[in-house]
């Protein structure tokens, strides 16, 4: 602990750790001291000149942005002084503004204009011609509107600092300086638009969201973005049931102020016009629209039949579905279809790691300790582009903790560039290299991609100490709560042992099932369907809907209620965006398919279900109070062998990029659009 | 090449100025060159070299005026890190002229002092950051420096003491921000030219990440005089807490322009009278920039003072950076305000918000005003814009865009009343 230092600020006594900034000490005791450029996380600059403060003893005003506490300080921050200084900066930075906040983006949400009614002038003296300089585009995504701007560099630090993308820079100086690409006139970047959410002005707006709307015309839901496993919470702001913006509007949850394009712009494929609004029925050799009645009523007999008969089901379910609907469905298929033939894409072999953590309690990493661990291990994954969120917390981790980092992977990678020492070399045999050096770190997370896979994982387990914790990192939204909630053909919900193992989702697609039923997945992409009866719940006519004898039109998870688990385990609350006509939730599609059948379910609402899986899943007893606030709860592992009776190799990763997310990403234009500049992808 | 010398200089400095080939090795060698190197590592100790610098009361040259010793005294003695020193040769004030000419008539003495200041710091590699615009300089300085391996004045174990120091140039690229000193270390660096966050100053953080002595070009060309004669000879030179001589560059309205090597303290008058042959054109004196454009002006009546730092701030403004500009009685000073703004929006680092928005507003405003096309309340606006700068920026660019402005409108004002009205700028043409 460093030593506490006692200091004055406004006649309030306050002792804080040495070394702790005069506005964060402020803040401790409710006093906010207005800043631009001052941005927590990221380096400092001085520039905005607006968090100017009285010191006693000083000779003349000093920032209290740079200003580290000292015994004894008395900072006055409301001295007429002080007030005289922020009222000049403002008309300073107002003076070549445009003042079109009518029909600025960032209208009722902007720094300025708080800042401004707070300490501003009411008229400006500027009587001089200003400065106009037209509009750039710079990406399909970010925009920039020099005039607006300014200058306060958070978004040439968050892009540089945070990302470590470094695409933006400034150019001229004096007044004419400017923000601009370093590529020119065009951004070759992760388009993560956290340059668009830094900016305190109207600056810096998004392709997706300029000009549709204004703030206090929409309604917010915070939920959890349905792309990669990181589980990033994101804010949908919906207008007239429409998605028109995601961010995340409170800078809570795992991610802070962090998204990636995927969270913060990939949501228009609800919107997209191949979107299924209507239950299809194979009429001849067509699909054809159907009413939710009869399609429930042809399945539910189609369903009755084979299982009378003691006919042959297979289910393959989503790493996109909600745990509710993934506890739900395995439920239906065990209980009520009497199989096992269940399975989902598995990307990360998290339960051979599970078993190898049998006697370790407390060794699977949260998110939050990706951040706070002493050193990182990155083995066979391209986190960047995998997993945007892990890996923005490794840079931060650098930044503000200097953890060492190490990277074992066959290609370069982003993260190279902060790695204490980098491995080009594949798995176990790369981190036998640097053995050693990692024998000494006490507080090391390993995050570790599908190549190892099997008894590597335990071998893996071995190599390293003991105190080390563990991600295996797993492709999507809820790839891992898929695990937990036994979408495999020979594990149960918190992978207790299935009685008799079912066949893989490998086994199925090629075996002649008497029934198929894929809910949330293309598992026949490039394939003939070898099934009697296909049943597909789908928000689009994907290669396997095509062949269904039926397709179900689902809700997405913006659309839902429920819960899903990321890639750390975290259980995380999912909160309806938008109404949807037409679709229906998976769990409502089951819900009705087993009223139809006669069968007595669970009442399919997510709230029952989720007491459920916290009543009977191992490691699922997380408090409710967390859960419904909107935080993460980390789950526990069983914390003893897994007896595992299906095959490893199966598992694979879509290795997606930043601008890919499987099937779903390729309906959603944002990503579309600037996945021809992708970076260069690191292909294996 | 430089202006005829005046008997009234006491020439330590420039005491080799005019010789023949005064800027090769041999001349230098020939006229006590070399011999304070000699002297400092032969007989004194590091700390001996500072305490004798401190006793010269030598201060900074470049413009705040800083006890060279006392700032070669913070950087740290053990260091886990190498040292650097830095010249700072980017002399881009308006009005000041006087280190190119040390560069271009003497430049070993620049190099001995430099090599002095690393051997009391114990620092083994050191730049001179030359002004963009004077790239012939660097010719100069790099002939010198060759001459200084090849006679095994730097390098490897210099003059068999087992001391090594290397030396480079690099050009500046043409801003007067980075003659400030840390922005000067960002573009050393390769990057912007943006100052620092200070604390920590270079003493300890300085050229990358390392501790670092960065004087101005006569600050270092004073050091060898100082170790060869003592450091209480030089103080003696010059006033109580302002040692020796410095370089005046005398420009404007003057009979005899150019620069003149005086003690420090030297009086005002006689420096515009006796030295510089009187104002031109017979004309009266109106005011005086005494230390570069950065400073307060003074006007004709405030100038009967010596000429050193502690005088010249009593007297509100700054001894500077030894520009002194004449300014004649028919110059319009609206137009000098002018002038002078123009000069710090096109310099601008553009970094903090008071700097390059009031300069940009000042300069745009006094166009309009000095054009005829001001108000009244106009007057007090450009007071105001500038008192609003005025010690809230990031660096001190910010105060020397505001100071003379500041200045002007309270020293001057009935000249800005005489723009109003659209009336003609009264002492338009008179040149
Ligand atoms: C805007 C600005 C420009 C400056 N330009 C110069 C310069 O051209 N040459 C110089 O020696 N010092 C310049 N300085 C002063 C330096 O920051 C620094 O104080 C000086 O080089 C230190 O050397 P000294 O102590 O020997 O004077 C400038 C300062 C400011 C704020
Ligand atoms: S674009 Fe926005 S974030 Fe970037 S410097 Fe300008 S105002 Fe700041
Ligand atoms: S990092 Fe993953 S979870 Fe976070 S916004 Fe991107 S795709 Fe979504
Ligand atoms: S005062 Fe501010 S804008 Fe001006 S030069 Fe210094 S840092 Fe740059
Ligand atoms: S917040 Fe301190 S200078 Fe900008």
């Amino acid at each position: 602990m460093p030593e506490l230092v006692k200091l004055t600020i406004d006649g309030k006594e306050i002792e804080v750790p040495a070394g702790t900034l005069v506005i964060n000490a402020a803040r401790q005791v409710g006093i906010e001291i207005p800043a631009f450029c001052y941005y927590e996380g990221l380096a400092l600059q001085a520039a905005c000149r607006m968090c100017l403060v009285e010191v006693e003893k000083a000779p003349k005003l000093l920032t209290a942005c740079t200003l580290p506490v000292a015994k004894d300080m008395i900072v006055r921050t409301e001295t007429p002084q002080v007030a005289a200084a922020r009222k000049g900066m403002l008309e300073f930075l107002l003076a070549n503004h445009p003042l079109d906040c009518p029909v600025c983006d960032k209208g009722g949400e902007c720094e300025l204009q708080d800042m401004t009614f707070r300490y501003g002038a009411g008229e400006s003296r500027f009587s001089e011609e200003k400065q106009h300089i037209e509009e750039q585009q710079w990406s399909p995504v970010v925009f920039f509107d020099r005039p607006r701007c300014i200058l306060c560099f958070r978004c040439v630090r968050i892009c540089n600092e945070g990302m470590g993308v470094a695409a933006l820079g400034v150019i001229n100086r004096g007044a004419r300086s400017e923000i601009a690409p370093n590529k020119g006139d065009h951004l070759e970047c992760d388009e993560c638009g956290m340059c668009i959410d830094i900016c305190p002005v109207g600056a810096l707006t998004s392709g997706i969201y300029r000009y549709k709307t204004r703030p206090w015309e929409m309604e917010y839901a915070g939920t959890i973005c349905t792309h990669c496993a990181d589980g990033c919470k994101t804010t949908l702001s919906v207008r007239n049931g429409r998605v028109i913006r995601g961010n995340n509007r409170d800078h809570s949850g795992i991610n802070g102020e962090f998204l990636c394009v995927k969270g913060r712009y990939a949501f228009d494929f609800l919107e997209h016009p191949e979107r299924l609004h209507q239950p299809l029925v194979r009429r001849g050799v067509e699909l054809q629209h159907a009413s939710w009645k009869e399609a429930v009523a042809l399945v539910a007999a189609k369903f009755n039949e084979v299982r009378e008969r003691g006919g042959a089901f297979g289910v393959i379910g989503s790493a996109r579905t909600t745990n509710e609907e993934n506890f739900y469905l395995q439920k239906f298929a065990r209980s009520w279809l009497n199989t096992n033939n269940i399975d989902h894409r598995r990307s990360g072999d998290v339960v051979a790691l599970l078993d190898a953590l049998a006697g370790l309690p407390g060794s699977l990493a949260t998110t939050a300790d990706v951040y706070h661990a002493g050193a990182v291990l990155i083995v066979g994954a391209d986190l960047a582009q995998q997993h945007p969120l892990l890996s923005f917390q490794v840079r931060a981790n650098v930044r503000h903790h200097g953890a060492r980092v190490y990277v074992v992977h066959p290609h370069p990678q982003r993260e190279d560039k902060v790695a204490a020492q980098v491995v080009r070399a594949r798995g176990l045999a790369g981190i036998g290299q640097i053995r050693e050096k990692l024998a000494g770190e006490q507080s090391l997370v390993v995050l570790f991609g599908e190549h190892i896979q099997g008894a590597d994982v335990r071998r893996l387990v071995e190599m390293l100490p003991a105190t080390a914790r563990y991600v295996a990192l797993v492709d999507y939204a809820n790839s891992r709560g898929a695990l937990d909630m036994g979408l495999l053909p020979d594990l149960l919900p918190g992978y207790q042992p299935a009685p008799a193992p079912g066949l893989s989702l490998q086994e199925m697609v090629g075996a002649s099932l008497d029934v198929l039923w894929v809910v949330g997945a293309n598992p026949l992409q490039g394939r003939a369907r070898a099934s009697g009866f296909l049943v597909v719940q789908e928000l689009f006519l994907t290669e396997t809907a095509r062949q269904a004898d039926v397709v179900f039109p689902a809700a997405a998870a913006y659309e839902k209620t429920g819960s899903f688990t990321n890639v750390c385990g975290e259980v995380q609350r999912l909160k309806k965006g938008p109404a949807v006509a037409g679709p229906k939730t998976d769990l409502e599609i089951m819900g009705l398919l087993a009223r139809q059948m006669g069968h007595e379910l669970a009442p399919p609402l997510p709230e029952a279900v989720f007491e459920e899986i916290r009543r009977s899943v191992a490691g699922y007893n997380i408090p409710y109070a967390t859960f419904v606030t909107g935080a993460a709860s980390a789950t526990q592992y069983p914390n003893g062998p897994i007896a595992r009776q299906g095959s490893s190799e199966l598992i694979r990763s879509a290795r997606d990029t930043l601008f890919t997310s499987g099937t779903l990403g390729r309906y959603c234009s944002v990503l579309n659009s600037v996945r021809e500049r992708d970076l260069v992808r690191v292909e294996e | 090449m430089y202006n005829a010398p005046h008997p009234l200089e006491v020439r330590i400095l420039t005491r080799r100025f005019g010789l023949p080939n005064s800027a090769s090795i041999d001349t230098y060698l020939a006229h006590d060159g070399y011999k304070a190197i000699e002297k400092a590592l032969a007989e004194m100790t590091p700390d001996k070299i500072i305490e004798e610098v401190k006793a010269s009361a030598l201060r900074g040259r470049g413009g705040a005026g800083f006890p060279a010793g006392l700032k070669w005294s913070f950087v740290p003695r053990q260091s886990p890190k190498p040292k650097y020193i830095v010249v700072n040769a980017d002399e881009s004030e308006p009005g000041t002229c006087k280190d190119r000419l040390l560069m271009e008539n003497d430049p070993h003495q620049l190099i001995e002092g430099a090599l002095i200041a690393a051997r009391a710091v114990d620092a083994h590699a050191g730049y001179i950051y030359v002004r963009g615009e004077y790239r012939y300089l660097i010719d100069i300085l790099d002939r010198a420096i060759g001459e200084a391996y090849q006679r095994g004045y730097l390098g490897k174990n210099i003059l068999g003491s087992g001391f090594d120091f290397d030396l480079h140039t690099h050009s500046g690229a043409g801003a007067y921000e980075c003659g400030e000193e840390s922005a000067l270390l960002e573009s050393l660096e390769g990057k912007r030219g943006i100052p620092r966050i200070r604390p920590p100053f270079p003493a300890v953080v300085g050229a990358f990440g390392c501790p670092t002595v960065l004087n101005n070009v006569e600050t270092f060309c004073s050091v060898p005089w100082i170790i060869l004669n003592g450091g209480a000879a030089y103080a003696n030179l010059g006033t109580r807490k302002n040692g020796g001589t410095r370089l005046f560059c005398l420009s404007g309205h003057i009979n005899r322009p150019g620069v003149y090597e005086l003690p420090m303290g030297f009086p005002l008058p006689r420096m515009i009278e006796e030295v510089g042959g009187g104002v031109w054109k017979g004309r009266k004196l109106k005011a005086v920039i005494p230390g570069g454009s950065s400073c307060p002006v003074l006007k004709a009546e405030e100038t009967n003072l010596p000429m050193d730092f502690d005088s010249l701030q009593a007297a509100g403004s700054m001894l500077g950076s030894g520009g002194v500009v004449i300014i004649d009685e028919d110059t319009c000073m609206v137009k000098a305000a002018l002038r002078i703004m123009r000069f710090y929006a096109h310099e601008s680092c553009g970094w903090c918000i008071p700097c390059r928005e009031g300069t940009m507003w000042l300069g745009k405003l006094l166009t309009r005003f000095h054009a005829g096309a001001g108000t009244m309340s106009d007057i007090d606006l450009i007071r105001e814009l500038a008192q609003n700068m005025l010690g809230k920026t990031f660096c001190p660019l910010g105060d020397a865009a505001a100071l003379p402005t500041i200045s002007i409108v309270k020293k001057f004002r009935e000249e800005f009343e005489e723009h109003l009205n659209g009336r003609k700028c009264p002492h338009e043409g008179k040149g």
